[in-house]
């Protein structure tokens, strides 16, 4: 990547800047509850999640479809260890209390929620990453529908709380209650993957992600250089799955509650979907792609789910789920004829009018 | 001990001829396009919903043939719609249409049916319990395996004795190759999605005898099954698929029976990685050397 003029660094700052006092703005005057709020908390939480999904599949070009598993992963670590002794009881009431008599605060729960997560990558890595493209795509979907199994199991239940529901952990508001953050969910989430998003930047652009970065262009043609495949792959794969745990967690946080029967493959796929559309290899592209997927499919589109008239005119076709399905068509009309959705491998920041010959500069 | 296997047995042997016959479109079209078709099990799916609708207006003996000549038409549509344009793309980006697919198809059909369950109709004769050694079954689970050998035998008859066999074998084995030789790649590519659906649609029938509801994501699960038994057995082979599947069927009711049930889907996964780690060809596959 080219160094960043100055102008370049400042327009930078100041539209991450921008983001932060337009999410303030709109809570300040919309309240927590309203849609915008809601399509920023998740919008923002997906954004980490595309881009850690990115960081394996457009940048290091392993096609993985564990993501929802590794979310699960770290989702529960920061449910588990966060709910509130007092709570303990009641939420494993058939499992006599539950096994774990502590609870943490959410900082170091959140952290942890990454590295367990890490850890399962560095475990199941080991054996999926000597598998190859579609083979690996089905192995690691396999693999996420194991965890997703293993912590329904009734003999984990203690820890896991079974097919139960998990509540009662520090939530986006109740963390912040108190504090003089109060009632500023959306800026806390933005700052918390926004410092998760700048890591994996900063990952992007050393030379381990230029190592990543030429296993992806050519396997062979990178080990020949002397990179080290497995090593680095794995590598990818844990960074990714860190931060997949990470954005777990805070979609825990979202959410309010949580069930292991929610992370299913079709979530993995959103999330893979996202990538695409902002272009698989861009890192902004994928923050665009979230927000505007959330968007799309929580707010904007909302009106073909009920039925409208124009005059005396009741418009056909318009019902609950019609929503769903006018937005998978126009995925697939980007799948199909924009592939490389709406960055390519650009990043924001490396944008340039394109010059006098029409060439665009590439960075 | 046997009486009590028995049912777990019988029902293994039943669902794993139906997974064979998905895994059959797994296997063919991952054999000449190198593709995943994820959106193969919700094709199955589709073939129950519409069972479910057609018998609400016509009689039985109508709505199968019918079932089967629509399910066929939406492998058909699909395979031109999303795969056909990307035939020079990256194999990743027409992975990626795939799951596009597969997400069209769910949401679609949730919005059709409004997100319920829907009772899948009692086919005739299918649908009537007997009694076998002490175990009580359905007649469908005695039904299955027989449809399954026959329909199986036709096809490996087709590929290996017909032209159009011939061409199919062809292009699986070199594609350019094969353009070069006259076979119109892109008719041969329809007929093996043409086949794969009409054989989900009768998978379908059988499998939502047996457990009469359908649901807009329930094709998911036992399409990964299969495309699992379709790797298992070798990718590109049909007789590996059906053995594969049969395994598969078989295991996982054996898992049922010994009280983990949670973990039925999850053996099939963890198979699925044994086999990649050990033998990464399957049962019958064809050894494949990478090219630089």
């Amino acid at each position: 990547m080219k160094k960043m003029s100055k102008l370049q660094t400042a327009i930078c700052f100041a539209v991450v800047v921008l983001l932060f006092v337009g999410g303030w703005l709109v809570e300040k005057y919309a309240g927590t509850s309203s849609m915008a709020v809601t399509v920023l908390q998740k919008g923002a939480v997906y954004a980490l999640l595309a881009v850690s999904m990115n960081l394996l599949n457009g940048f290091t070009g392993l096609f993985s479809l564990g993501q929802a598993g590794f979310m699960l992963v770290g989702a529960y670590t920061y449910a588990v260890l966060t709910i509130p002794m007092a709570k303990r009881a009641a939420i494993y009431q058939y499992y006599g209390g539950g096994a774990l008599q502590f609870t943490m605060s959410f900082l170091p729960a959140l952290l942890l929620a990454g590295v367990v997560a890490a850890a399962f990558a560095a475990i199941i890595g080991f054996p999926a990453l000597r598998l190859k493209s579609d083979y690996l795509a089905i192995a690691t979907l396999g693999f996420a529908e194991i965890i997703r199994a293993a912590v329904q199991w009734d003999v984990l239940g203690p820890v896991t709380n079974g097919s139960n529901l998990l509540k009662t952990y520090p939530t986006l508001k109740s963390i912040l209650k108190g504090t003089f953050m109060q009632g500023n969910t959306v800026v806390f989430v933005f700052f918390m993957v926004a410092v998760c998003i700048g890591i994996i930047l900063l990952v992007i652009n050393s030379t381990y992600g230029r190592a990543f970065k030429a296993i992806r262009d050519d396997e062979i043609a990178a080990e020949a250089m002397g990179i080290n495949l497995f090593k680095h792959k794995q590598m990818a794969f844990i960074i990714s799955s860190f931060f997949a745990g990470i954005g777990g967690a805070l979609l825990a946080m979202y959410q309010g509650s949580l069930q292991a029967n929610a992370f299913k493959s079709s979530m993995t796929y959103e999330i893979m979907l996202m990538v695409v559309i902002g272009g698989m290899g861009s890192v902004s592209g994928s923050v665009i792609a979230s927000f505007l997927f959330i968007a799309c499919q929580e707010w904007w589109l909302r009106f073909l789910d009920e039925t409208q008239f124009i005059g005396d005119f009741q418009i056909p076709l318009l019902g609950s789920g019609f929503r769903m399905v006018v937005f998978s068509a126009i995925i697939m009309v980007v799948v199909l004829f924009f592939r490389k959705g709406l960055m390519g491998d650009n990043e924001l920041w490396n944008l340039k009018l394109p010059k006098k010959n029409g060439k665009k500069v590439k960075a | 001990m046997l009486n009590t296997l028995l049912p777990y047995l019988l029902a293994g042997i039943s669902v794993g001829g139906q997974y064979a016959l998905i895994a059959v479109g797994y296997t063919m079209v991952y054999g000449i396009l190198r593709l995943i078709n994820f959106a193969h099990g919700d094709i199955f799916t589709a073939a129950g919903f519409f069972m479910v609708y057609l018998t609400a207006a016509l009689p039985i003996w109508q709505a199968v043939p019918l079932v089967i000549i629509l399910t066929v038409l939406l492998g058909f549509t699909v395979e031109r719609v999303a795969y056909k344009p990307l035939r020079e793309a990256p194999r990743m980006s027409v992975m990626i249409s795939a799951i596009g697919v597969s997400y069209l198809l769910q949401n679609l059909m949730w919005y059709v049916t409004g997100g319920l369950a829907k009772q899948y109709p009692v086919l005739p004769k299918l649908g009537d319990t007997i009694q076998i050694a002490g175990a009580s079954t359905k007649v469908v689970t005695l039904v299955t395996p027989v449809l399954t050998v026959v329909l199986v035998l036709a096809l490996v008859l087709l590929i290996q004795r017909t032209k159009i066999g011939m061409a199919m074998r062809a292009v699986s084995k070199d594609f350019e190759t094969a353009q070069l030789m006259g076979i119109k790649i892109n008719s041969i590519i329809s007929t093996t999605f043409i086949i794969g659906s009409a054989l989900a649609a009768v998978g379908s029938m059988l499998y939502f005898s047996n457990y009469s509801t359908v649901t807009p994501t329930i094709g998911a699960m036992p399409g990964l099954k299969a495309f699992v038994a379709a790797v298992f057995g070798g990718i590109g082979s049909i007789p590996g698929a059906v053995i594969g599947a049969l395994i598969i069927g078989i295991c996982e009711n054996l898992i049922k029976a010994a009280g983990y049930t949670t973990f039925s889907d999850a053996f099939t996964f963890a198979l699925l990685i044994v086999v990649l780690l050990f033998k990464p060809t399957g049962l019958f596959g064809e050894k494949i050397t990478e090219k630089v």
